[in-house]
């Protein structure tokens, strides 16, 4: 774990203190709401339908157990006791009161957290895999060069105002759990006759114009990566267009210019910046480095975990669905769901935070983990843990054996909070959950991904669920739109759009029709959804979705 | 022919909770839409936009909201305002909250 030097706190220190100053002014009325919102913005501060709304950077998904201890905190005493952790491995707050806010920031800063450029024109927060120096399937571990990132993005001068935001996602592994290619850059750490690289890819991004990243270097070698990432940015920066927000990011100049022409004016870039860059960078990412080293791995019997898998079926599935295999011999990696069926997707209460940052001390090297899917993950567990961290889960709802399948649904806030939703996503999530729990079978209907946003802008992920569900307003109506066979890993995929969209009260009965019609289609039991949508495309789940129309065809 | 004017409110969120707020004929902002001003002058909607605007040390963002009458008075003409009035459907919180201790 990255562990704050004094340079940090100072600079920490002293963005809070102007910050705090900018929300006296704004108070005061030296300062008017359109100097105010980007001042605000800068530092995590929305403004939503029913209050303000602080948006915290979990700088690629790492958390010890005294931070998640302080955002526990943050949400009790300042908020309404929960918060809800989102698709870009960030916390949000939903209520909290404008004066109240630097002194979240201080608590924040306690602990080496910020909300800085978690909104804006700016480099996002830094996502990565969430099983990050855990997994079995890594070349390595990316959270020391997303560290840099982060160092090297915050306040950099160049890209403050740029012409619209800029999301960047790290992994090291071939099996992408960060989403690479729906960002804006996607680095994935790369092995290429034992040198190591990044394969950079650019251009991705989902919103009202989905894209696909292309890859713009194969092999970057590691060295080049701060001037290689400041020359995409600094290309972009000049030659992303200014004229219209919603042509803004750098997907639609990638796509306006060709891929050819933007490796080429990158690559131009690169040459001149290349030389600026004389070692500096190396000693720090050296410096950080030495703070990501694996933990002491106990070797210890798993007994206790043979046991508990023999004698207790309901541990065992969760188990069998919930933990993943882990680098280190005994090790296992879990995800905790934060989707209990019914439940609010990505929602944390106060009491679970502050249990899920006991059960990392306790078990698990003090470490956590925030995922792009809305769910928390604990890298490092010795399997002879796994039935206590199951029985402590057990006892405080978060115990829900549904990773990956149907009611581990990505949901954005929707208009239940967000002041540019349509519709809303939270309770379609709440119903799909609770009507499959209700019918028992989505064990059975085995990985399935559904996705929900509540409008165009696409946080929820929906053109790459595998079943996506976008709410829009059509005529003052919500109405949801599914596409199929999106995809989010390395086999990167646009989902197709079914056809019209369904009302609030027809939506779940679609989705069922759909999964039905799955159970009916699929060869083998083993055969997933996304498998079957490959095999067969759109025609005989557009006929379940439709069966009126299809009748009227016939 | 232009269309006829439909009945509003000025509304907008206050300063420092972050909530919604709706203008009153006494010129003062109240947090229930019951007590808001309607208008169905355009003109008179107008001025009064202003006069909210004019406040930035108190609201943000005012606008005009559509409303409708409805059994119990006034009530929003779009599902985005009814969310603002009542508060999020996952939780009891937000106006509905403060409906609750009444």
């Amino acid at each position: 774990m990255y562990e704050y030097t004094e340079f940090d706190r100072a600079f920490l220190a002293e963005r809070n203190a102007q910050f705090r100053a900018q929300v006296e002014r704004r108070i005061s009325g030296a300062l008017t709401e359109e100097e105010f919102r980007p001042l605000r913005l800068m530092n995590g501060l929305y403004l939503q339908l029913h209050a303000y709304m602080l948006r915290v950077a979990i700088p690629y998904g790492t958390l010890n157990s005294a931070q998640m201890r302080q955002l526990a905190l943050l949400a009790d005493r300042w908020d309404k006791g929960y918060g809800h952790f989102t698709t870009r491995q960030n916390i949000q707050y939903n209520w909290p009161r404008l004066r109240d806010v630097p002194d979240m920031l201080d608590a924040l800063a306690e602990v080496g957290l910020h909300a800085i450029q978690t909104s804006g024109n700016t480099i996002r927060n830094v996502t990565a895999d969430h099983f990050a120096g855990a997994a079995a399937d890594e070349v390595a571990d990316p959270r020391p060069y997303a560290e840099l990132i982060r160092q090297w993005s915050t306040d950099h001068p160049e890209f403050q105002f740029l012409g619209r935001k800029f999301k960047i996602a790290i992994t090291g592994a071939e099996a992408d759990r960060a989403v690479i290619r729906a960002h804006d850059i996607g680095l994935q750490i790369t092995e290429q006759d034992g040198t190591r690289g990044f394969r950079v890819v650019v251009g991705g991004g989902l919103g009202r114009t989905p894209m696909i990243g292309q890859v713009i270097r194969d092999h970057l070698p590691e060295a080049d990566l701060l001037p290689y990432l400041e020359a995409i940015l600094s290309v972009y920066n000049l030659l992303g267009r200014r004229d219209n927000k919603y042509k803004a990011r750098i997907k639609i100049m990638v796509h306006e210019h060709g891929i050819d022409e933007v490796r080429a004016l990158v690559e131009d870039r690169f040459a001149r910046i290349r030389p600026t860059f004389t070692g500096h960078d190396r000693q720090v990412l050296q410096d950080i480095a030495r703070h990501f080293a694996p933990p002491a791995f106990d070797r210890a019997p798993t007994d206790a975990f043979d046991a508990g898998y023999a004698a207790d079926p309901v541990f065992r599935s969760w188990a069998d669905t919930n933990v993943a295999p882990h680098k280190a011999p005994g090790y296992g990696i879990v995800s905790i769901s934060l989707k209990a069926h019914g439940a609010t997707p990505g929602d944390a209460t106060a009491e679970q935070m502050r249990v899920m940052a006991d059960l990392a001390r306790t078990y698990a090297h003090d470490e956590l983990r925030i995922s792009h899917e809305q769910n928390v993950i604990l890298p490092h567990v010795h399997k002879a843990h796994l039935p206590a961290i199951h029985a402590t889960l057990k006892a405080h709802g978060l115990a829900t054996a549904n990773i990956g399948l149907i009611s581990d649904i990505i949901a954005c806030p929707g208009m239940d909070y967000c002041a540019l939703a349509t519709a809303r996503s939270i309770p379609i999530a709440q119903e799909i959950a609770m009507r499959f729990e209700d019918l028992k079978i989505e064990h059975d209907i085995g990985p399935l991904k559904i996705k929900i946003s509540g409008c165009i802008n696409a946080c929820g992920h929906h053109h790459v669920g595998h079943i996506g569900i976008l709410g829009l307003d059509r005529a003052g109506v919500e109405n949801y739109q599914i596409t199929l066979g999106g995809d989010a890993t390395e086999t990167a995929a646009l989902g197709e759009r079914a056809g019209p969209g369904f009302s609030a009260e027809e939506i779940v009965p679609a989705i069922e029709r759909l999964v039905h019609a799955y159970l009916d289609l699929r060869e083998t039991p083993e055969e997933t959804f996304l498998q079957t949508w490959r095999r067969l495309g759109l025609a005989p789940f557009k006929a379940a979705l439709y069966p009126a129309q299809a009748v009227a065809a016939e | 022919m232009s269309r006829p004017f439909s009945p509003k409110v000025v509304t907008a969120s206050d300063l420092l909770e972050g909530d919604v707020i709706y203008l009153a004929a006494d010129d003062t902002w109240v947090r229930d839409l019951a007590q808001a001003e309607v208008l169905t002058d355009e003109a008179d909607a107008d001025l009064r936009l202003l006069l909210a605007q004019s406040q930035p040390h108190r609201v943000v963002g005012a606008y005009l909201g559509d409303v409708r009458p409805g059994p119990d008075g006034i009530e929003p003409a779009h599902f985005r305002e009814a969310f603002r009035r009542r508060g999020p459907s996952n939780y009891a919180h937000g106006k509905q909250e403060a409906y609750a201790d009444v």
